[in-house]
């Protein structure tokens, strides 16, 4: 295990200079060594999507991303969404409101490429979001609810007028 | 009955938690000196160890200790989920150690290391050398039963694990009286169950010297008995907790990890050790959904009245026994209240094979039967020309029938309702109609089966739930249960039926999600879905108990008789009037600080339920089949459930998308595959294996039919295994209705479709 | 966690082919999506990685002033699918490109990658193989240029040297200009899956219903990626038919060398190359201005 001479990334908007060793990834980096264990591993080579994080601006499997791969990056995670003040992301509310939560495990996997898409596409249709959520399993809700929430949620940002 | 809070979609009350990523599940308990543990797995379906040498592995700086079979304590225990049996002849199978020395399926766990890290703890694992003596691989039960088969345990003959079956009537006079006899056989796969989160448990051994076990389970309580007894010491010396669990189907309701890794922190003086599956380990040494294979012949009558059935079944347990015994015979006993007959015999054979363990998977034994008898009751419908749905109707049950064998009664029944309801739904005349000439390469249809299932386990199994309830200084409530929340919902619906009973808000029920077998209830945990129906009633009692005492201490504090008052809106009220008497928030303060009076209110209630309650409903499905290429797509799908009163209809709802989800899977893709002659997994991994993505399931329309349950405090039944069962052989009447090709075994994927419209001429 | 020993970063293709001359060990990562899923089954041990990735010569595609289409091999699948010059003159590889993996697995994996990891299955190859793309390939010693066809040598096999990378996927004008093009995922989920069978058509139209030119290039219908001789070599001249259709399809399995293996059998394969070799011809002749055959 070679450390890497220290890699500096930003990770929901606050700067972070880690020492980790060569071998692991970004989601080890973000759960071992910033405790930031919202984002899951479901299987570890990019096969379920419980891993998705936005890595400067789009969705990725964490999973799949070498730590030292992630230097100079800026990446979101699901305890980001959340504005600093507490207040939940429409997609949070939308979800829990929707009933599209059941076992949680991959909630936040789907949550963060549901955010993807929006910053994209901010009035996708059903379809769309199928699309943008096909690299995310669920094996709890048959994904009704987990699209009906994203349209919602759609819908709350557009209404708000936040981006 | 009217109901505030029951019966009303409100928020999971976790949901908060599981957004925003503040949740806590096994893994994310990390500390800082965690070790890792790793299994060494046999690559060998069928072999004994002649030899092990570790001192390599042990040589390795980070590893911390090795264990092998020589090391595990020489008992033999069972993993099942189940209530411990005071009578030796009811309890489970008790057939494996913690690891083996005779490998009896490729992944066997041979030994283990734990190590400061994962690639150490990999590295340490190729360094154990193994002489293995290869025997011959048994990987179907036909192999296995063969006379002079190897025995894969040794006091099973020809690899029987069980026949135990029945007989209802007597079915050779039944088949005589019958003006018709119709024979099919019909097959299932083996699936996976592929909840998001992988097994994984962490252990370490406290300051009093206790294991203290934190892991992904769905039966906190029977995990503790079950490491007492795969480690023979006392069962109190185990302390077990149960986070979040990310999905569990029946997986978890096994004790797969817990014992070993107990025996890794011990191996360590205690420190604390995670030993995690990755996903390609969940898949093969975990659990797995029987393969079951049924011959079944019945007689109707002229009028289309189904006298006799007998189904011969063999089911394919794998390895080892878990629940394997008592799944074949629990779907037998299920299905046969639907449609009640003269002569029903069942014989089930059970076999052990080196093929990885099968074990309880969401409908435990119904989703098999119900596939074979529903495409059967097709098949007769067809050659008899009789409308499949009349057929059924003909045959359905009835509010007062008993079970002849063991005593349950129908008291509340709404197939009927649910049948008519799908019909229409799916707008069943009309489009049958319009499919009855159908040219070209693509084909439409429509199916429908139906199914019946239980509410827990009574009278095979104990059906005992604990629930605990502190009335707080402000009028809000904790509630504690045993039962365990694994995403199903069961603590909102709980904590739904609490605030109804007291008369307060949801958000003034406080449900502690995590259990611990030191603090929390005893309840035997999430299976057999029992929990809303059985854990719901000692919940009910808790509640009752709480309101009762603050009523009694209202009367002490006013002199207004308890009988006389109510709880509404967090307000002690004249129960004939509804006039506020005082806020329940300021007798809740009473009942810390009055200097007199004082004595805070609490409930420590336990219900052993020895009822049952069954559960109905039906799946309609609208196919299109692509004749060129056998792609079967499912248009359109419905299920209809008889669950009693819905506690929580969005909640209900959820339960019924993924059922469906998981139903069209088995039905069209999902199949565990392993090599021919060596039993090697061949796709144990998220890619192979195909669950369904998003894209592949179509918009599900769920209905309930409300019946009330009069066994229920609250009118409900069990919901959450059921909408699967039905689903797999709807959609293949459907397939056969567009087709006329009648499948008789699952999955139909591509490759089957196109070998068998080969067969029938149509490519 | 991965078996990684080193990782090293090459800011230039210079510094690149330097590094990779004087270790012959390193293994090159671009986006990673398959050479860490190999790292995850072992196939890859103490690995020694050569990132790619920020070398901005290999990224982008670009349109040539005489029409030639240069796809930097580090454009990711998404930019594939979103890029302008594909969208607008060979949309049949957004097709395959939108057909691989999930979005996650776009917004990395590279096209470059995809190529030189030698699988029959390659979304982007058996598209690559109908539209004659021409690979070129760099290292310290100098560069040469392999049509794609060549490239691929076995399962997982492919022709590149010791020291080299590839810096550039072309497409010439002629082998694209005028034709349309259509691309069949077979598979058995919609998204994230392996085709079973993957089928490209691109056709060239003359005279309203004579086929001026057609290229078939199949995956996983035998250890590489595949063309159909035959079958194109049938269809040039012919007059556009249900007949003549039915007639490509059967001659496009006669190129194949499928095989039997738990996913599918050699016969259903087949069958589906008859099948979808026709139906994916039918939509490529819309696309190339031709009229819908039934």
């Amino acid at each position: 295990m070679k450390p890497v001479p220290r890699i500096k990334l930003k990770v929901n908007g606050q700067e972070y200079q880690v020492e980790v060793p060569a071998d692991i990834t970004l989601l080890e980096l973000l759960r071992e060594y910033l405790s930031l264990t919202g984002t899951k591993e479901g299987c570890g080579k990019g096969e379920c999507g419980a891993c998705t994080v936005l890595m400067d601006g789009q969705a990725v499997n964490s999973c799949l991303v070498p730590a030292a791969k992630a230097e100079g990056s800026e990446v979101l995670t699901i305890e980001g969404l959340a504005s600093p003040d507490g207040r939940l992301h429409p997609l949070q509310e939308a979800f829990i409101s929707e009933g599209a939560v059941q076992c949680g495990f991959c909630t936040p996997g789907m949550i963060m490429s549901a955010k993807a898409l929006l910053d994209q596409n901010p009035h996708p249709t059903r379809e769309e979001i199928k699309v943008a959520l096909s690299g995310n399993l669920c094996r709890c809700t048959g994904y009704a609810k987990i699209i009906t929430a994203v349209e919602k949620a759609a819908a709350m940002i557009a209404g708000e007028g936040r981006g | 009955m009217a109901y505030t809070v029951v019966g009303k979609s409100i928020n999971r009350v976790d949901a908060v938690a599981k957004v925003t990523g503040q949740a806590k599940y096994t893994g994310d308990f990390i500390e800082r000196d965690m070790l890792v543990g790793k299994i060494l797995r046999s690559p060998y379906a069928h072999a004994i160890v002649k030899n092990i040498d570790v001192s390599k592995a042990r040589a390795l700086p980070g590893v911390e200790a090795v264990l092998t079979y020589a090391d595990v304590p020489k008992i033999k225990f069972a993993t099942a989920g189940h209530p411990y049996a005071l009578d030796p002849k009811h309890r489970d199978k008790e057939d494996r150690t913690i690891l083996t020395s005779k490998a009896r399926f490729v992944g066997d766990a041979i030994a283990a290391v734990v190590a400061t890290d994962e690639l150490t703890a990999a590295e340490a694992l190729k360094l154990i050398e193994v002489e293995y003596e290869v025997l011959e691989p048994l990987l179907t039960p036909e192999a296995a039963m063969r006379e002079g088969a190897p025995l894969i345990h040794d006091d099973c003959e020809r690899n029987i694990l069980s026949s135990y079956g029945y007989e209802i009537g007597a079915i050779e006079e039944a088949f005589q009286e019958a003006d018709y006899i119709f024979e099919d056989e019909l097959e299932t796969s083996i699936v996976q169950h592929c909840q998001l989160e992988n097994h994984v448990s962490c252990a370490y051994v406290d300051s009093d010297g206790r294991i203290v076990i934190v892991t992904s389970t769905q039966i906190p309580h029977i995990v503790r008995r079950i490491v007492g007894q795969a480690l023979g010491i006392p069962w109190g010396r185990v302390r077990v907790i149960k986070p979040c669990v990310g999905g569990g189907f029946g997986s978890k309701q096994d004790v797969c990890l817990e014992p070993l890794t107990a025996l890794m922190t011990l191996a360590v003086g205690g420190r604390p050790v995670r030993l995690e599956l990755s996903r390609e380990e969940c898949m093969i040494d975990t659990r797995t959904r029987h393969a079951i294979k049924y011959k079944i012949k019945t007689g109707v009558s002229k009028d289309g009245k189904l006298i006799g059935m007998h189904i011969a079944a063999i089911s394919n347990t794998g390895a080892y026994a878990s629940h394997g015994h008592s799944i074949a015979m629990a779907g037998g006993t299920k299905f046969r209240i639907l449609y009640p007959m003269k002569a029903l015999k069942y014989e089930p054979l059970t076999v052990y094979t080196n093929l990885p363990v099968a074990g309880a998977m969401r409908g435990y034994g119904s989703p098999q039967i119900t596939f074979a008898v529903e495409s059967h009751l097709e098949n007769i419908a067809r050659k008899l020309g009789i409308d499949p749905i009349e057929f059924r109707k003909k045959n359905l049950v009835n509010v007062g029938y008993v079970d002849p064998l063991n005593g349950n009664t129908v008291r509340s029944c709404g197939i009927r309702e649910c049948i008519e309801k799908g019909k229409e739904l799916i707008k069943w005349d009309e489009k049958k109609a319009r499919y009855k000439n159908q040219a070209g390469t693509k084909r439409r249809g429509l199916g429908m089966a139906c199914f019946s299932y239980a509410s827990g386990t009574h009278p095979v199994g104990l059906e005992m739930a604990g629930a605990r309830i502190v009335l707080n200084q402000d009028g809000s409530v904790q509630l504690q249960i045993g039962a365990t929340e694994i995403g199903q919902g069961s603590d909102t619906v709980f904590a739904q039926m609490v605030a109804e009973v007291l008369g307060i808000p949801v958000d003034m029920v406080h449900v502690i999600s995590t259990q611990d077998t030191d603090i929390t209830p005893f309840d035997t945990g999430a299976y057999a879905s029992r929990q809303t129906y059985i854990t719901g009633m000692a919940v009910a009692k808790a509640a009752l108990e709480v309101k009762e005492k603050i009523l009694d201490f209202v009367w002490g504090m006013t002199d207004i008789p308890a009988h006389a008052l109510d709880i509404k809106e967090q307000n002690i009220v004249y129960k004939h009037s509804g006039e506020v008497v005082m806020p329940l928030a300021e007798v809740a303060l009473h009942t810390y600080y009055d200097t007199v009076f004082a004595r805070p209110i609490t409930s420590d209630t336990s219900n052993n339920a020895r009822i049952n309650a069954f559960v109905f409903g039906v799946t309609f499905a609208e196919v299109e089949v692509d004749l060129k290429t056998g792609k079967i797509e499912v248009l359109e799908i419905y299920n209809v459930h008889d669950s009693g009163k819905i506690i929580n209809p969005q909640l209900a709802e959820g339960q019924v998308h993924g059922g469906v989800g998981m139903g069209i899977g088995y039905a069209l893709a999902e199949q565990m595959l392993f090599d021919e002659k060596t039993g090697k997994p061949l796709n144990n991994n998220l890619l192979d294996y195909k669950m369904p993505t998003i894209m592949d399931i179509p918009d599900i329309g769920v209905a309930f039919v409300e019946t009330f349950e009069p066994t229920s405090p609250f009118g409900c039944k069990a919901l959450g295994e059921p909408p699967t069962i039905p689903v797999a052989p709807a959609i293949r009447n459907a397939v056969l209705d567009a087709t006329g090709v009648a499948f008789n075994r699952l999955p139909m994927n591509p490759q089957r479709v196109f070998e068998k419209f080969k067969e029938a001429g149509l490519i | 966690m991965y078996n990684i020993k080193e990782y090293y970063e090459a800011a230039t293709l210079e510094e690149a082919t330097e590094l990779l001359a004087a270790n012959p060990n390193l293994t090159i990562i671009a986006g990673g999506t398959d050479v860490l899923i190999k790292m995850h089954h072992g196939q890859i041990e103490k690995a020694e990685l050569l990132s790619i990735r920020k070398i901005k010569s290999l990224q982008g595609i670009r349109k040539l002033e005489d029409g030639t289409i240069i796809i930097g091999p580090l454009t990711t699948f998404t930019q594939v699918v979103n890029d302008p010059v594909i969208k607008d003159n060979i949309p049949v590889l957004a097709e395959a490109a939108l057909s691989m993996g999930g979005p996650q697995i776009r917004n990395v994996a590279t096209i470059g990658g995809n190529i030189c990891n030698g699988a029959t299955s390659a979304d982007s190859a058996s598209t690559l193989f109908a539209l004659n793309a021409r690979l070129k390939l760099q290292s310290k010693l100098g560069e040469r240029v392999v049509p794609i066809q060549e490239f691929y040598l076995g399962p997982g096999k492919v022709d590149l040297k010791a020291g080299e990378i590839l810096t550039e996927i072309i497409v010439a004008p002629g082998d694209y200009q005028g034709y349309g093009g259509h691309y069949i995922k077979f598979s058995m989920r919609k998204v994230m899956d392996i085709a079973t069978l993957g089928v490209a058509v691109i056709c060239k139209i003359k005279e309203r219903n004579i086929f001026a030119d057609v290229r078939i290039g199949l995956g996983v219908a035998g250890p590489t990626p595949l063309r159909c001789r035959e079958a194109e070599a049938f269809a040039k001249g012919k007059t556009i038919s249900r007949e003549t259709i039915a007639e490509i399809g059967k001659l496009a399995v006669k190129s194949t060398k499928a095989r039997t293996s738990w996913r599918a059998s050699k016969e259903y394969r087949e069958h589906l190359v008859e099948e979808l070799t026709q139906r994916a011809l039918k939509a490529a002749i819309v696309k190339a201005g031709g009229e819908e055959i039934a």
